[in-house]
């Protein structure tokens, strides 16, 4: 336990501002992010991650954004189990024909109002699977997106600003 | 002659063993007639060699119907062996009853090529899910792959359980997790887990008809995508399987910066795997620390190599990236960092009793099922087999460099961890011995065209085990098939006989213990 405590102590808190970002749409992330939370969804924004055909890949930078350096829970974010808990689904791609209908039925059990952000290449046209007897292509294709994160994988920072760009509307 | 050539020789004579002409520089095919094929698997099993790979292509555009391919390993020696079946009959002997492992190639087989097993105990589809037209065979060249397919009405048959207080539990695609999409259905009387069975395919992408599609080029980018966590992995399979082709040569200072790559990406997952499995029996503590110290190798690969995964970094004929002086002292400094840091953990690991208390005898795999089932990677090292490509049959520059493998009995969710910790040790190792040895010069070669009809190979252990890749060009040298098995296409097998008696709350870590590619398996 002392060692468990004196590891803890030593690590410190290694979360880090978010940078500031290159992409002129969205000026301020952190504080902004953590805002729009507040006000729009009582300090809290519940997202499901669903998987519609990715390589894995994506998930490693969403998995990332949990990690204690992005702690992505500090601007009241955090990962639910059931898409009938979720304000935002956050789904991967390219959509193959094999999940396609498990997308749609997640996407109908969410409470509206819902928002749907697309992540990776692959998420917004397909990316190098393209579109195929068993890839349909973007995620739009199948139900509405409502933010695109280009990226293959996209940054856990690229992510953050995605998922801002969304609650802002 | 090879021994395994050797064994099929004394088996069934000679005038029935051919070589195939279709050798690559990495392996040898032999040709047998069909009703041999059994047969030689029988043979080769009793010789001691195991099935590491099975599939069937389309050889019509060379009018010679279609081939059905077997590769067997056996110590350092792979043997493709190669059978016929013409057109008007589809089939060859399945060798399903003689190796576990045939059990999903082969219904992948005659799902994706309708080329169909006779005697295959399971005729139901694979990958391909039962709302699919049954005669959609993508993987056969008359198949047009730009169309969506329509659904039809279908049913899965699922292995059932009944009885007195029996129940099922479905889980999936869409799982609890931040995970890829599968689904797992169990039986279980109280908390007991009777059977588990898997159905998979939910990811299925069309990778293999994709690659066809492709130029030599390009299909290293979607090589490096058949399974994101296992870029590295794959995308070098690929390049090498390429390159064996043409005989070509790389560059030393490429075969040592990719093997740095490799070795990367095996610390970088192992540190995500013990940190999950760590947090599946609450110890949230390993996962934040774990986490902290894998995206600080992420960041370093960035600022050195250009991408956190190292995506495309590896290309035919080379790599697509040096590394500098300032670079090198870099990762020097890291490994010396991570190795300090990493023991600290390790020793809190080692001395936290409920964490043990939860991962000894859980899920276990004995050696004798593992053997069977023909596992490899971390998996077969977790249960006592002692397999690992860098040393059965390395490629450059491992047949410079010692890899010591460790090798864990017990078969559990400890042991497959503990493979995992001693192997991050390893790696750091590796990866000082390979920055002592770093070779200068020129980092990318040209690539010879490459010619029609010409066979390529390559076997490399990737972070998960063995990943295969075999390559056939077509009449004007493109790609006609490529073949690519992951790891995982064998070894989620292995989960599901690992689970029977353990308790339904720890399959989720028993899952972690595993980590099999789901993108990897559906292709």
């Amino acid at each position: 336990m002392f060692r468990i405590l004196h590891q803890i102590f030593r690590t410190g808190i290694v979360t880090e501002p978010i940078p500031p970002i290159a992409d002129p749409e969205i000026e301020k992330i952190g504080s902004q992010l953590e805002e729009t939370i507040r006000r729009r969804f009582q300090k809290s924004l519940t997202i499901r991650q669903v998987d519609a055909g990715s390589c894995n890949g994506c998930e490693l930078e969403i998995h990332a954004m949990n990690n204690p350096i992005y702690n992505c829970e500090r601007f009241g974010i955090h990962f639910t189990a059931s898409p009938r808990f979720a304000d935002m689904l956050l789904v991967t791609g390219p959509v193959s024909r094999n999940m396609e209908i498990a997308l749609k039925r997640t996407y109908d059990v969410t409470p509206a109002p819902k928002l749907v952000v697309a992540v990776g290449d692959c998420g917004r046209c397909g990316g190098i699977f393209g579109k195929s007897y068993a890839s349909l292509g973007g995620i739009d294709s199948v139900i509405p997106v409502d933010v695109f994160i280009p990226g293959c994988p996209p940054t856990p920072i690229a992510l953050l600003q995605g998922i801002l760009k969304a609650v802002e509307g | 002659m090879s021994t395994l050539t050797n064994i099929l020789v004394t088996a069934l004579g000679e005038k029935w063993v051919q070589e195939s002409g279709e050798d690559s520089f990495a392996v040898s095919t032999v040709l047998i007639p069909r009703s041999s094929f059994a047969e030689a698997g029988r043979q080769l099993k009793k010789a001691g060699a195991v099935l590491a790979a099975e599939w069937a292509t389309d050889e019509t555009p060379f009018e010679r119907g279609f081939g059905v391919y077997a590769c067997y390993r056996k110590d350092s020696e792979y043997l493709i062996i190669k059978t016929f079946a013409p057109v008007n009959d589809l089939s060859f002997p399945s060798l399903t009853k003689k190796f576990a492992a045939a059990y999903r190639f082969e219904r992948q087989i005659a799902s994706l090529m309708g080329v169909i097993p006779t005697g295959h105990p399971d005729t139901r589809p694979w990958i391909k899910h039962e709302d699919w037209p049954k005669d959609a065979w993508p993987l056969r060249k008359s198949f047009d792959a730009s169309k969506p397919l329509p659904r039809v009405e279908g049913d899965y048959r699922w292995i059932t359980v009944t009885g007195e207080g029996v129940y099922e539990v479905p889980v999936g695609p869409v799982h609890a997790g931040i995970i890829e999409p599968g689904h797992f259905r169990f039986q279980a009387m109280g908390e007991d887990v009777i059977n588990l069975e898997a159905k998979l395919g939910y990811v299925h992408k069309g990778i293999e008809k994709r690659f066809e599609a492709l130029s030599w080029e390009e299909a290293a980018r979607l090589a490096g995508r058949v399974s994101g966590d296992t870029t590295v992995g794959h995308c070098l399979t690929y390049v090498q399987a390429v390159e064996s082709m043409t005989g070509c040569r790389i560059p030393k200072r490429a075969q040592w910066l990719r093997a740095l790559f490799l070795e990367r990406e095996r610390i970088a997952n192992h540190l995500g795997d013990l940190g999950a499995i760590c947090n599946d029996v609450a110890f949230a503590f390993f996962l934040y620390q774990c986490s902290r110290l894998k995206e600080i190798m992420l960041r370093t690969n960035m600022q050195l190599f250009g991408h956190r995964y190292l995506m495309d970094r590896v290309i035919p004929g080379g790599t697509l990236v040096d590394l500098n002086e300032a670079g090198w002292q870099t990762i020097l400094n890291e490994m010396d960092w991570l190795e300090k840091e990493f023991e600290g953990l390790v020793a809190i690991y080692e001395a936290n009793g409920s964490v043990e208390d939860r991962l000894r005898t859980t899920g276990i795999l004995s050696t004798e099922k593992a053997r069977d089932l023909g596992m490899v990677g971390l998996i077969a090292r977790s249960s006592g087999i002692q397999l690992d490509c860098r040393v059965q049959h390395p490629f450059p520059p491992y047949d410079k460099i010692k890899v010591h493998v460790p090798v864990h009995t017990a078969g559990d969710v400890q042991a497959r961890a503990w493979v995992r910790i001693e192997e991050i040790k390893e790696s750091i190792r590796i990866i000082r011995e390979i920055l002592k040895t770093l070779p200068s010069g020129k980092i990318t070669t040209t690539l010879p065209r490459i010619e029609p009809d010409k066979i390529g190979f390559a076997a490399v252990e990737g972070w998960r085990g063995e990943i295969l890749y075999w390559i056939q060009s077509g009449p004007q040298g493109e790609i006609n098939r490529c073949m690519v098995r992951d790891p995982s296409s064998i070894n989620w097998l292995g989960l599901e006989q690992c689970i029977h008696g353990n308790i339904v709350p720890d399959f989720p870590v028993c899952n972690k213990s595993f980590n099999q590619s789901y993108s990897g398996n559906d292709l």
